[in-house]
Parts: C-alpha cells; structure tokens; sequence
C-alpha cells in the first residue's frame, strides 16, 4: 500500500476517534451534570467505585509511603539529609503518588469493570432495551459513573494520602529509628493546604477520566467477547496514558 | 393493497441504510394496520434486523421516511425518540434482560425509571403482568441469570406488555428455544396482542412462529420487500423465492453462500 494512503488512514482514524470522544465526552458531561438523575444509579456507583476500591487504594498507598521512605533516607543519607524523610515523604504522597498511583490502580479496577459491564450490556442488547424502555443509557450509565467517580476518587485519594504518610512513617519509626510525634510535627508542619488540594483536583480529573475511558470503550463494544475483552484492556491502556498526560498537564499548573 | 381509509399504524417508504459498502436495505415499503400482527421473514443477513432497528429508532436510516400514527419518526430529538418509545413495547432475542437488577424490577423497569411509578404499585403491576405470561410471584426476586431460556423471553415479554404499549415488536421470539417452549411463547404472543389489541411486527425465520402469530406476512429479501400478502396465503404465495424459503429447500432462486 502507498504509505501516503497508509498516513491519510491513520489521520483520518485518529480524527475519527477524537471526535468520537468529544461527542461522547460532552454528552456524557451532561448526563452527569443535568437533571434528571438516576439515584439509585449513582448510590450503586458510589459504593462500587469508592467503598469497594477502598482496601486496593489502601494497600497501594501503604506499601508506596513505605518504600518511599525508605529510598528518600537511602539518597539523603549522601547527603547528611536523612532528616527530610518526613517532608519529602508528605510532599511526595500528597503532590504526585497518591492522586497518580491511587488512579492508575483505579484505572485497573474500575475502567475496566465499567467497560466490560457496560460493553456485555452492549452486545447483549441491553443498552438498545434501555432506548426502548424510554430510558436514556448516557443518563442511565454514563452520568452516574462520571459523577460518582469525581466524587470519589479525590475521597480515594485523600485516604491514600492519610496512608501514605503512615506507611512512610511506619518504616521511619520501626526501622530508621525516626521518633513517632517529631515524624507526624514534621509532615504536618511541612505540607500546606495547597499540596493537598492539589492533589486532590489531580484526582477529580483522573477519575473523570477512568470513568469517561470506562463508559466511551464500553458503549463502543464491539459483538463477542473478544469485542468486550478488547474494549475493557482499551479502556485501561487509554485512561492510565491520559492519567500520566493530565498528570504532566496539572503538574506545570500547579507548580 | 392498503386500506386507504383506515389509518395506517406504520407506514415505511422507500427506506435505505447502508453499512460502509453493505447496502443492507434496499428501498423498503412497508404499511401495517392498526390491530394486525405482521410478521416479516426472511433468511440471515437480509436486513431483519436492521428494518426492526430503524422503525424502533435504534439505526438512524440513511434515507426513507417512517411514519407512525401518520408522524414522521424518522429522525427526532432524543427527549421526542422517548416518548414515541412510550407507544412501544418490544422483546429481544436474547431477553435483553438487565442482569443487575431483579425479575420484576425487569419487568416495571419503564415504570419506575421512565414513568415515575412508586416501587409499590410498580411490584403490583409487575406480578400481574408475569401473571399473564405463566410465571408466578416466586420468581419476582430472583436474578435473570438463574432463569432458563424460554423463562427469560417470558420475562421480557412481560416486560414489554407490563405499560399495555400500542405498538409490539418482536425479534427472533422463538430463535434458540426447544419446540414446545416456542409454542408457549408463540401462543402468548398471540395471546397477548390480542389482549391489548396491539399492532406487532415481529421478525423471524420459523415458520411455525409466522403460522401462529401472524396476520400479514411480508418477505424481505436482498433488502427489499419482495412479497406482502395475508398469513393464510403464504404456503400459495406463488411467489419462487417465499415458496423456496417456506419449504426451506435448496433449490431455488434464493442462493445461500458458504461462508
């Protein structure tokens, strides 16, 4: 094949599926924002996607402040600045690993169970029995999920933060011989307000985006479950690199 | 052949759409009276499907009109799509069945996400309507997924009558069902357009369906109605390709390719 024709296909693709998602984001954007809402719909999403991710979240944001400072006393030791452990510790958690790990492993969790529910709905028929019962599928899925899922992973995140800290502080006090209160003045009296919130605006935005991936490869699907396995391994692929994206994106904002 | 002085309840012209270069439909007219039960045949791959899409709003067609109740619903907002859907009631081939919530919460899911019926007269309607397919209250609580085949497309036809809607689509009803589940579900169709005095298009392959439950008969091959005549003159059609699909022989001006 010519490779201009092989370049013009793959623009016109890529054109395509940006515009797909527009048209999708946007009607998905005002599902989630406009009455009428599906309660129920939004009570279950809130529960799946935030109470249920609340033990990965957890065990991700433990063993990640754990390791953190563990690295931070090892480098800072050639320095004779072990004593930063704490703030570096805090700043870390809160800036940067918390919305960013706390995401990617939502991104696994939830973007994936979104896609493939809503793409086995999809070749089931379902989503066109909803059309029939006189019932919008972007108010009756995809609002919901967007709306439940800003709502919760800043929640999420906030946890993984608490966590975090005290996965740092854990392995500070138990093995790099640091004092427990000294630790927690040190990281209290370091982070500011704006570390936190910044982080968890990170997080609003990644969890509109696991959502957003979840829902868009979902309703996509295409038939059989090879179309449904496909849609749900796109929807994590696409929501962790947008994740990295929006993170580098936020990242030069906030600093 | 139509009626002019009675209303047509659905009235299709010259209807086309078009997958890429696979030009499904062809130009479809169709009409269907009000109270008739008109059931379209024709092999796999023929655009079925597609026409049942397109009348329900599901497929946007690429030209064509379809009118119903003498309104064009060819191409319409979403919030007016809903509400024509309020006429309709329609039964998947597969039960379409929302595997999260339960049997009844299937059956009332209009009227308690589309009507804004409270959750306790929204139960009493569903059981009446499971009532009237042959299940019993037992399965109200129960999940999709612990029902057997024939016991999903019950529960769908339930759901489909439980708004008594004007207008009954059915796809495939029997596809995938043994012979005596099929004639259960075949004589409660019938059963219940009765009932209602609904319109039904429904499509299908099986014969026995068409014998049961249709009133008109219409053919669609390569995208086309190719034949429209009353239920009882399909096996003298007279026509080369319905006698071909009737008999379901080989031989005939209908080719099927092995794929």
């Amino acid at each position: 094949m010519n490779p201009l024709a092989i370049l013009g296909h793959a623009v016109l693709a890529l054109t395509r599926e940006a515009g797909a998602i527009a048209l999708f984001t946007r009607r998905g954007v005002v599902a989630a924002l406009m009455p009428p809402w599906y309660w129920s719909q939004l009570g279950a999403q809130l529960l799946r996607i935030g109470y249920f991710s609340l033990p990965v979240v957890g065990l991700t944001a433990v063993f990640t402040g754990a390791a953190l400072a563990l690295n931070i006393y090892t480098g800072g030791a050639r320095f004779n600045a072990e004593q930063f452990v704490p703030n570096i510790v805090v700043l870390g958690i809160t800036r940067e690993l918390g919305p960013v790990l706390a995401s990617l492993m939502l991104a696994g969790r939830v973007s994936a169970a979104m896609a493939a529910e809503i793409g086995a709905m999809r070749v089931t028929e379902q989503i066109d029995a909803l059309e029939t019962l006189s019932t919008d599928p972007f108010r009756f899925l995809v609002g919901p999920r967007i709306l439940a899922a800003i709502i919760t992973v800043p929640i999420l995140v906030l946890v993984a933060d608490i966590i975090g800290v005290m996965g740092g502080w854990a392995v500070s006090t138990q093995i790099l011989g640091f004092n427990g209160a000294t630790y927690i003045r040190n990281s209290v009296d370091f982070v500011t307000q704006w570390d936190v919130v910044s982080g968890l605006i990170k997080a609003a935005v990644f969890g509109f985006i696991i959502a957003l991936m979840g829902c868009y490869h979902g309703y996509r699907s295409k038939r059989g479950a090879q179309g449904v396995g496909r849609a749900t391994t796109n929807a994590v692929v696409s929501a962790a690199i947008l994740i990295f994206a929006a993170n580098y994106v936020l990242t030069t904002l906030f600093v | 052949m139509t009626d002019l002085a009675e209303p047509l309840k659905i009235s299709i012209r010259d209807l086309h759409k078009s997958f890429g270069s696979n030009h499904v439909l062809r130009g479809v007219d169709l009409d269907v009276m009000p109270g008739r039960s008109m059931v379209v045949i024709g092999g796999s791959g023929t655009g079925k499907s597609v026409l049942l899409k397109c009348i329900l709003g599901l497929i946007s067609p690429d030209s064509g009109s379809i009118c119903i109740d003498g309104k064009s619903v060819t191409r319409l907002s979403a919030r007016k799509r809903a509400k024509v859907m309020s006429k309709f009631g329609m039964l998947f081939q597969g039960g379409a069945l929302f595997d999260s919530l339960s049997v009844w919460e299937n059956v009332a899911f209009r009227l308690l996400y589309a009507d804004g019926v409270a959750r306790k007269p929204a139960k009493e309607r569903a059981e009446a309507a499971l009532n009237q397919v042959n299940l019993g209250a037992d399965v109200m609580g129960l999940s999709p997924a612990e029902l057997s085949g024939g016991m999903q497309k019950r529960v769908g036809l339930a759901r489909a009558i439980v708004a008594k809607p004007e207008i009954l689509f059915f796809d495939e009803p029997t596809t995938g069902l043994d012979p005596i589940t099929a004639d259960v579900i075949d004589n409660l169709i019938r059963r219940q357009v009765t009932a209602l005095g609904a319109t039904a298009v429904s499509i299908t392959h099986d014969m026995n369906s068409v014998r049961k439950i249709a009133d008109d008969v219409a053919m669609i091959y390569e995208g086309k109605i190719i034949w429209r005549g009353v239920a009882k003159d399909v096996d003298n059609s007279g026509n080369p390709y319905v006698e071909q699909f009737v008999t379901g022989s080989e031989n005939g001006p209908i080719k099927v390719l092995a794929r």
